[in-house]
């Protein structure tokens, strides 16, 4: 991917583009994310329930794709569903998604650790 | 007898008025005047004056939605928020269309309260998600969807004239 294009996943959005953490219908958790980085952050420490909910209604994988702008990744969140995770096993392969893919925008050009 | 107010000086007539008023504000002046014991020009008079100064502040039609086949859900939305927000917040959460009614308390610690409107579930997420958690100075929000309505009525002069609890 071009510097341009990482630059772009990479950056920070405005507020009212954050992503919000819910627990259910109507009820936020007050962890918002503006990033990818301040995303894979919350996703670490946001109450899993939180991660259940926001997982199997695709609102990761849409924020992801419609306002980062990253279809790679929107696609490998959307992929996890498909395991059907809860719990800790949930956030920790949720984790492991996010974090790889910030590590790898992140990392210097030509350092491709995958 | 004069009703305690600075603003407005209301007597019992007025308040008789209210009160028939409120209970079928379709009531001919005739109709309460015999009823207060006043001339209906009296009571046109007494209604005029109270509408110039807000005191009756509309005229509406209670709708049974239910009855009129409008499905809707209804929720208390309690927004916990930094206190140098809250009235902030509280007055940009009263200009949507979605939000009916808005009350800010101080109990444990500032919070709001807010009754909301929505077509559905998703709709009330929505509505929650994308015009209430961004608000500056919101910290956290509990939605609790109402499942069942066992009362629902307005506070009525005649309670006020009777001192019930006041």
């Amino acid at each position: 991917m071009s510097s341009e294009g990482s630059s772009r996943i990479l950056r920070a959005v405005p507020r009212e583009k954050a992503f919000y953490f819910f627990t259910s219908i109507g009820n936020y958790t007050g962890a918002s994310a503006v990033s990818l980085k301040e995303f894979v952050e919350k996703v670490n420490e946001v109450n899993v329930k939180s991660l259940e909910f926001h997982l199997y209604r695709a609102d990761f994988e849409k924020w992801i794709a419609q306002v980062l702008e990253d279809a790679w990744l929107a696609g490998e969140v959307r992929r996890l569903q498909k395991f059907g995770l809860m719990g800790e096993p949930l956030r920790n392969q949720l984790y492991l998604t996010v974090s790889r893919r910030f590590k790898r925008l992140t990392s210097p050009p030509g350092s491709d650790q995958f | 007898m004069r009703h305690r107010s600075t603003v407005l000086s209301l007597d019992a007539k007025d308040l008789e008025i209210l009160k028939a008023l409120q209970e079928d504000s379709r009531q001919t002046y005739t109709a309460i005047g015999k009823r207060v014991g006043i001339a209906h020009s009296t009571v046109y008079d007494r209604v005029r004056r109270m509408e110039m100064q807000k005191v009756i502040r509309n005229y509406t039609a209670l709708v049974d939605f239910e009855k009129a086949g409008v499905k809707k859900i209804m929720a208390i939305m309690t927004v916990y928020a930094d206190p140098k927000e809250t009235e902030r917040v509280a007055l940009k959460l009263a200009e949507s269309p979605e939000v009916l009614e808005v009350y800010t308390s101080l109990s444990d610690e500032l919070l709001i309260m807010a009754k909301v409107v929505a077509a559905s579930q998703e709709g009330l997420h929505a509505f929650v998600a994308n015009s209430v958690a961004p608000l500056n100075g919101v910290l956290r929000i509990r939605t609790s969807i109402i499942t069942r309505k066992v009362k629902e009525t307005s506070f009525l002069i005649n309670d006020y004239l009777e001192g019930l609890h006041l």
